[in-house]
């Protein structure tokens, strides 16, 4: 292989529940840490401890954040998997395994490197007893790749330092002497560094390592939100601890009392409807979820479209039908989230494409419930929400102020002729005015689910009936000009008759959304460089917007990429907008491992090709 | 078909509360519910309660499932906030609200089959939770809406109206509160209004979940012979095991009570109930006592009434929550965002 500085991809195959997770969380931060860009992913098993569990860590210095397709160095720790993860290694790339078990009869490739390092004997005659052993391991092949890649040892010190702490210097010393161990083993007995390897730049600063889990909770609390309920369900369970601990460090008082509310509720049925609860009563409420939480949900989820209740919904989406892959991602719900419910029901969804977006996005998906009086879905998934991004520092709008919508207060209730009347329609844009409970007796009205009037009344009168609806499907009209444009990029500009600069599209372009986006944008790099340019519209919320519509009706071929099997983006596209069916071509990618970029650049070159070749 | 909403006038000889208003001005909307149904009965008591304590109309938030039992809230305190939840699911709207906004008085009216069937889950944990509330069930044995099948409260042997025999055994509500640990648990009967109001006086000062089992026989479909839900058998049955006075804060203890047969409990408002033993081997402070009572009760076929457990100790959800005093209405956006955002990035850099 030749000599790759600063773009390479290195897989790590071990055990769950063996501690190796920190280990490559360390590595990952190294490389940040060295200034060079670099993506972790971790594909892990629905299990707390003894299944196979890999991580995989792309260093890019051209900052392509994403799965290139690539294994140019394998650390294979785990026999259970060992032939696989052999023969996934790139040609020309590398193999990295413990030596302490000679495996040679396992290989039978001559077309990659392999590289013995007797990780288990150095800890064993180094370390006691047998838990620190097995976790020593892994900070050993730290070590190793260290060594083999250039890492900076200082930097590694610095961030084992971080974690544990002054208090515990014993700890930061022995893990130091396992990364020694395995960096002295392989300067002694390779070539180092490998034509793999890592050099410093500034390419990092300005930016965070993060999940989207933890970013959308920082967004849930900066637009103040106070009630949280949620049932515990991966990968949506952190984004709920993540808002408890900043509330308990950013929304207590002095005197220890909280500025908010987290039930952990006894399913999602429940969950949902505490938040609908909250949110009648004028408080900003959210719940975390993922697929099987929406499927519970849905009955609650309608009644809140109907009834007209803000609410913010996250749907960290996994891989289903059913219980499916609980730890791996997919963009299976982008349909149950946005008609769910029985009857007619349509929501706001936001897609987030990274953290720094989930941050934005779920602040935004409260001024949104909010304006519109309706549930509101943040559609994140797993590879965002639980996977470490390197993003953008995330920044904050001093100024910003929470929409609440149109709630009328004790003032404007006295002042009102005459009785409240919940569902009126005056400023013609589909969105009533609210009271809230407690504030005045001339603002009270009762909220049902039930077929009802403007005035809020029980009705089952047709026309009656038919007016609110109609109202609704106005409102969901008013939303489309409010919620988040799409993020369109242009491959080429020309002059327009005025001199300005007016793009020129491309025959095809490709339309996405969410997580997808990254993979998207290696993919038009590289198609670019093979002479293919493709406009690219990455939508960021439903309802679609003119922008969406418009980019739709001046490009031929549209790649539609997602990641399900039946094509739920295209089809809710079909759905909602003008565009004609034999315009989309479908590029789908739902095995539960995020999107590579490569899987994109492929589909299109092919369907290209085929198209020639008629 | 619109609103009926009756009309507001003032009866000058109505008597006023401190608050001067009217037991009128405690209503809601016309009832669409059959003529004699029980639930309207307990609708009255809950108005003759609220009026009685002063309470201001808007400062209640009233709530419910679905059902006959559950369109209640729309026929009191008009001036109230009222939502009507999905089918069994009231008690999460009841607990995000209360989470919300600790400081108004919470009624949540449910059904035998509202609370014991679809939504029983909800039912118990709310009771954990200890949600300061007044929830009622409406109980007839039935669902009154969907034509009388019968209920999970239906007992062995009743008869539907149809002929059928029930054969399961029932879940008792007041049991059940008790076993969760369950703060306020009483029964009452739609037909004795002396009995229920004191009651649910006593469950809307009591801080935390106080659940009231209120027999209310179903007029259409569970009200004939071989019912163990009609008027009849309820009257021919009934047992009050204790009579609850509810005395106001700061007015005197006036009646004369008999030493060892009276218990006064003081609630969380400075209101006291006073408890007249009618069976002197009850004691409504002690758990275990109160549901071996209730067994041998339930062997003899009695229908028990009256406030049956009580523990006025328990911590409710803010209190576990350690909430702020204020409602968590307003957003929380004060403090210096700029900074927070700061120090939270420092540990991902
Ligand atoms: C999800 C759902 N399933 C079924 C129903 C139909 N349903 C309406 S009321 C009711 C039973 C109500 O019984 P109960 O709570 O005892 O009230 P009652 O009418 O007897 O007062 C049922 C099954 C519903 N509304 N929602
Ligand atoms: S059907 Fe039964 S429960 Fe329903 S209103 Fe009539 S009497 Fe009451
Ligand atoms: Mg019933």
């Amino acid at each position: 292989m030749p000599g790759r500085v600063n773009d390479f991809t290195l897989k790590i195959a071990t055990v769950n529940g063996t501690g190796s997770a920190s280990a490559n969380a360390l590595l990952t931060k190294a490389v940040f840490r060295m200034g060079v860009p670099v993506m972790g992913k971790n594909y892990f098993p629905s299990n707390i401890q003894g299944l196979p569990t890999w991580y995989e860590i792309r260093v890019t210095e051209p900052g392509h954040l994403t799965r290139s397709g690539h294994v140019h160095l394998m650390v294979a720790m785990n026999p259970e998997t060992f032939a696989k993860d052999h023969a996934e290694v790139t040609p020309g790339g590398y193999l990295l395994y413990d030596s302490t078990w000679p495996r040679v009869r396992d290989f039978n490739r001559d077309d990659i490197n392999i590289i013995g390092v007797p990780l288990a004997d150095m800890v064993n005659h180094h370390f006691a007893d047998a838990r620190t052993r097995i976790l020593m391991k892994n900070v050993a092949y730290v070590g190793a790749l260290a060594a083999l890649l250039d890492l900076d040892l200082a930097v590694i010190e610095g961030l084992l330092q971080e974690t544990f702490g002054e208090s515990k210097a014993k700890l930061v010393a022995a893990n130091m002497q396992a990364v020694e161990l395995g960096h002295a083993y392989v300067r002694e007995h390779f070539e180092c560094p490998l034509g793999l390897r890592v050099e410093e730049r500034d390419l990092t600063d300005g930016h965070i390592i993060i999940d989207g889990n933890t970013t959308a909770a920082l967004g849930a609390m900066f637009a103040g939100a106070t009630v949280g309920a949620w049932y515990p369900l991966t990968p949506s369970t952190s984004l709920m601890n993540a808002f408890s601990d900043f509330c308990e460090r950013y929304r207590t008082t002095e005197q220890g009392e909280r500025e908010f509310a987290v039930i952990q509720a006894e399913d999602e049925l429940a969950a949902i409807g505490m938040v609908l609860g909250a949110g009648w009563m004028g408080a900003r409420a959210f719940t975390p979820t993922s697929g099987p939480g929406i499927s519970l949900m849905n009955e609650f989820i309608g009644f809140g479209y109907y009834t007209e209740i803000p609410a913010v919904i996250f749907d960290v989406q996994r891989v289903g039908p059913s219980t499916g892959m609980p730890t791996r991602t997919q963009q299976g719900d982008l349909m149950a989230c946005a008609y769910a419910g029985h009857g007619d029901t349509r929501h706001i969804c936001l897609y987030p494409a990274d953290p720094a977006e989930a941050f934005e996005l779920s602040a935004r998906a409260f001024d949104l419930a909010e304006h519109f009086q309706t549930p509101v879905f943040v559609v994140s998934d797993l590879d965002i929400g639980m996977n470490e991004w390197m993003v953008p520092e995330l920044s904050w709008d001093a100024n910003y102020r929470p929409d609440r919508g149109k709630v009328l207060d004790a003032d404007e209730l006295d002042r009102l002729a005459g009785p409240f009347q919940r569902y009126m329609d005056p400023d013609r844009d589909g969105i009533p005015f609210r009271t809230l409970p407690g504030v005045h007796p001339a603002g009270a009205f009762f909220t049902r689910g039930s077929g009802h009037s403007k005035h809020g009344t029980y009705t089952e009168d047709a026309a009656e009936y038919q007016e609110v609806m109609d109202r609704l499907a106005c409102k969901f009209e008013t939303a489309r000009a409010h919620v988040p444009p799409p993020a369109i990029e242009y491959a080429y500009a020309a002059s327009g008759g005025d001199g300005r600069q007016r793009p020129r599209p491309t025959a095809c372009a490709i339309v996405s959304l969410g997580s997808c986006d990254l993979a998207v944008r290696e993919a038009r790099k590289a198609l670019k460089a093979g002479g293919t340019e493709l406009d690219y519209c990455r939508i960021r919320a439903f309802p679609f917007t003119d922008e969406v519509e418009r980019f739709l009706a001046e490009h031929e071929t549209l790649f539609v990429v997602e990641q399900n099997r039946d094509a739920q983006c295209k089809g809710m596209l079909l759905m909602e907008t003008d565009v004609a069916r034999d315009k989309l071509v479908s590029i789908l990618h739902y095995n539960g491992l995020p999107i590579a970029s490569t899987d994109i650049e492929e589909a299109v070159l092919g369907h290209l090709n085929r198209e020639e070749a008629i | 078909m619109s609103y009926i909403r009756k009309p507001v006038a003032h009866h000058s000889n109505l008597p006023v509360n401190a608050l001067g208003l009217t037991e009128r001005d405690y209503e809601g909307g016309m009832s669409t519910l059959c003529a004699g149904c029980g639930h309207d009965s307990i609708t009255a008591a809950l108005i003759q309660a609220c009026w009685g304590l002063d309470i201001e109309p808007h400062k209640v938030a009233k709530m419910s499932g679905i059902g006959c039992s559950s369109k209640t809230p729309a026929y009191f305190l008009r001036e109230a906030h009222g939502i009507n939840a999905v089918h069994g699911r009231m008690p999460s709207i009841a607990t995000g609200a209360n989470a919300a906004n600790r400081n108004l008085y919470y009624i949540g009216v449910s059904g035998d089959g509202d609370s014991l069937s679809i939504g029983f889950g909800q039912f118990a944990h709310a009771i954990r939770r200890n949600v300061n509330m007044l929830y009622l069930i409406e109980n007839n044995g039935v669902y009154g809406l969907t034509k009388g099948q019968f209920s999970a409260s239906a007992d062995v042997g009743s008869r539907s109206k149809g002929g059928d025999i029930n054969e399961q055994p029932p879940i008792d509500p007041v049991l059940t509160a008790i076993s969760l640990g369950c703060t306020f648990v009483a029964r009452g009967f739609s037909g004795d209004k002396e009995q229920l109001v004191p009651l649910i006086k006593a469950g809307l000062q009591h801080r935390g979940f106080a659940m009231i089992d209120v027999i209310s026989p179903c007029v259409a479909f569970n009200n004939h012979e071989g019912s163990t839900k009609s008027y009849a058998h309820t009257r021919q049955f009934y047992h009050p095991a204790i009579h609850t006075d509810f005395i106001e804060p700061r007015a005197e203890i006036r009646a004369e009570y008999e030493r060892g047969k009276t218990m006064p409990i003081e609630l969380h408002d400075g209101s006291t109930i006073v408890l007249r033993k009618v069976d002197v081997d009850h004691d409504p402070t002690n758990r275990a006592a109160a549901i071996g009572y209730l067994e041998r009760h339930r062997e003899a076929e009695e229908i028990v009434t009256g406030l049956l457990y009580v523990e006025e100790e328990g911590r409710d959800l803010h209190a576990i929550n350690r909430t702020a005093t204020d409602s968590l209405v307003e957003a929380r956006v004060h403090g210096n965002q700029q900074a927070v955002l700061e120090e939270v990035q420092t540990q991902y850099r």
